[in-house]
């Protein structure tokens, strides 16, 4: 962060803050939690209202899901230093093992390649320990407009 | 089409059982908790409904076949194929596979009409057995 022609434009926290915590995020409860020129991790704080699995007590994939298509999503304007419109052209998650019942989860999304129209990005979901994963993702996005001037 | 009561996630997006003349095995009307950018569904929330219509279909398949079983996701693959606008959604799990260890799940979603569909996905579960 020293060198500022290196780093990003983009404020990834500023952004999420101000949009990213309304309609099905907020619904969700999705929060920020931390950031770095390479990666983003945002914080599902455990809910009994996003259990999918009321026997074992154990929050639903969906959760998990949109939290790494967001953390990846910022991550992807991160890495270009600008907003730029884009969307989900496909996204998968293997469930490695369930998260915890009761326990926060986190995910950890990067964009690991950039072309003119796709965006290919990774993440980690782990309830604790970024070493015991509990889901894995892949997935690309597709750019529908120019960067925004930052 | 579902067996069993949906769960919480379920509820708090919203999603209810489809009407049985429509095709569908679940339904979510539009509403604040599925909104992403504004006029549009959030991705994730189409995916949940895809999950969950995966789920309910799985479940049908099982009871039908008066096995007494958990199942465990393994992964999800979502295809997004068109936005989806702020209104009624629609999902139609289909079992392709229902084995003793594994089951393959696809699921399609739509809003106004079935041969254009908003997204799809792709669901493997574990099958384990209950005693």
């Amino acid at each position: 962060m020293t060198d500022p022609a290196s780093s990003s434009q983009f404020d990834a926290e500023r952004f999420f803050r101000r949009m990213g915590m309304v309609g099905h995020n907020g619904a969700l409860g999705l929060r920020w939690c931390d950031s770095s020129d390479e990666w983003i991790e945002l914080r599902l704080p455990w809910r009994d209202a996003l259990i999918g699995d009321e026997a074992a007590r154990l929050m639903a994939s969906g959760p998990i899901f949109t939290m790494m298509d967001n953390a990846t999503s910022l991550a992807v304007w991160q890495k270009i230093g600008a907003f730029r419109p884009q969307a989900t052209l496909d996204f998968r998650i293997d469930y490695i093992r369930p998260a915890k019942s009761g326990r926060d989860v986190i995910g950890r999304g990067e964009c690991y390649r950039l072309t003119r129209s796709i965006a290919f990005v990774r993440g980690i979901a782990h309830d604790g320990d970024a070493d015991d994963p509990v889901a894995h993702c892949a997935g690309t996005f597709m750019f529908t407009g120019p960067a925004w001037p930052s | 089409m579902t067996t069993r009561s949906l769960p919480p996630y379920a509820r708090l997006l919203g999603i209810v059982a489809a009407p049985a003349d429509g095709g569908a095995t679940l339904a979510m009307p539009f509403g604040d908790a599925t909104l992403g950018r504004p006029g549009f569904l959030h991705g994730g929330a189409i995916a949940g409904l895809l999950e969950m219509a995966g789920v309910a279909a799985l479940d049908a398949e099982i009871a039908a076949g008066g096995r007494t079983v958990r199942i465990k996701p393994i992964n999800m693959t979502v295809d997004f194929m068109r936005g989806g606008r702020e209104a009624t959604s629609y999902a139609l799990g289909t079992v392709e596979r229902l084995g003793k260890r594994v089951a393959n799940v696809d699921v399609v979603a739509w809003q106004d009409s079935r041969a254009k569909p908003i997204a799809r996905a792709h669901l493997n579960f574990l099958i384990v057995d209950d005693d």
